[in-house]
């Protein structure tokens, strides 16, 4: 567990160092990712030391946003003034984007018979 | 009388308290999820919000306060960010099968989010700030408000911006997936992430471990995708 606790702050960690020393437009973590999967990719053993403690991280992703999501609350006199376009924005536009991606990503899959890859059904 | 009151100024000063209570609410909140089936409506983050929300009004304490002990909940989103990988690579040989769907979902996803936010906000008669701020909404937090300040949106909109989006996303991907009738976990998963971004993700492992898989790489592309799309949608917008 402590192993695998080093090995995801490593990454985070030479993520950040990437990120800030090549100066790119992605944040750390993103790059950590990435470079997480290639070490995975091409040292497949480390995968079983690390998995039960990522997913176990995963599991209560929920939890991680609740701090930042309670200082939403905090900032409602910045959005106030113009509430109803912006609401009105955030809901069609995040609806929409559901729709779009949900739906071209299953008509590419069928049209590349690929159905059988695109999961059990929900 | 005296001592509870300076017990209480002692512990409402101290992450303790606060570490206590961000866990507490969340453990609440996923009990009234799991009791009403998950839900999509009865999504953890915003009854766990909501539960704390009350909790600091009812003891006015200020959110620096809060955030002092809650801040190491919030310090592990970047090593779950990075743990996105497991998954993403225990999946490999399905996303290598499926990498034209993603990627075409990814194109017309991307695109769709930053140009209808804008969009609906600017002929609801949204300042430019605004629509500028909106356009990185479907985005994780620190590349959403680096786009924003990139190009000239308010950062600190932005990041509220993306914390609703996430919170809408999280709760309206299940019954829209329903009433457009995609049942794949990939296809379903993978909208989560992209529009909805970390909270999406979460419910989306919530729901089932690969549609939680295809929505970290979601999230994970639109990132990229966002960045690349917002300053040349903003150059033919201007």
């Amino acid at each position: 567990m402590l192993r695998a606790l080093f090995a995801l702050l490593f990454f985070q960690l030479a993520g950040e160092v990437t990120a800030r020393g090549l100066d790119l437009p992605v944040p750390g973590p993103v790059i950590g990712f990435v470079l997480l999967a290639l070490l995975l990719a091409a040292w497949p053993a480390a995968r079983r030391e690390i998995e039960p403690v990522a997913d176990g991280l995963l599991r209560h992703l929920s939890l991680l946003f609740v701090p930042a999501a309670v200082g939403v609350i905090q900032q409602w006199g910045l959005v106030r003034t113009q509430a109803l376009p912006i609401g009105v924005a955030l809901v069609v536009s995040t609806w929409a984007a559901l729709a779009v991606t949900a739906l071209v990503f299953r008509a590419v899959a069928r049209r590349l018979g690929l159905a059988d890859a695109i999961g059990e059904a929900g | 009388m005296e001592n509870v009151f300076q017990l209480w100024v002692y512990l409402s000063a101290s992450p303790l308290l606060w570490l206590t209570v961000t866990l507490g609410a969340y453990l609440l909140a996923e009990t009234i999820a799991r009791a009403a089936r998950y839900a999509a409506l009865a999504n953890p983050v915003l009854i766990a919000v909501a539960l704390v929300a009350l909790l600091l009004h009812l003891t006015r304490t200020a959110y620096p306060t809060y955030f002092a002990g809650a801040q190491f909940v919030h310090f592990l989103l970047g090593p779950a960010t990075v743990a996105l990988a497991v998954p993403l690579v225990r999946e490999a040989a399905r996303v290598r099968r499926l990498i034209l769907p993603v990627l075409a979902a990814l194109a017309a996803g991307s695109t769709t989010a930053i140009v209808t936010a804008m969009g609906v906000a600017w002929a609801l008669g949204a300042t430019p700030e605004v629509v500028v701020s909106l356009a990185p909404k479907s985005v994780t937090t620190p590349i959403a408000m680096g786009i924003a300040a990139a190009n000239g949106g308010v950062p600190a909109l932005t990041a509220v911006f993306v914390l609703m989006t996430g919170v809408i996303g999280g709760i309206s991907v299940t019954p829209l997936m329903n009433l457009l009738r995609v049942r794949d976990y990939t296809a379903r998963g993978f909208a989560a992430g992209l529009a909805s971004h970390g909270i999406g993700t979460a419910r989306a492992f919530q729901v089932n471990r690969l549609a939680g898989t295809f929505a970290g790489l979601a999230l994970a592309l639109n990132g990229l995708a966002t960045s690349l799309l917002v300053p040349l949608i903003l150059a033919l917008w201007r």
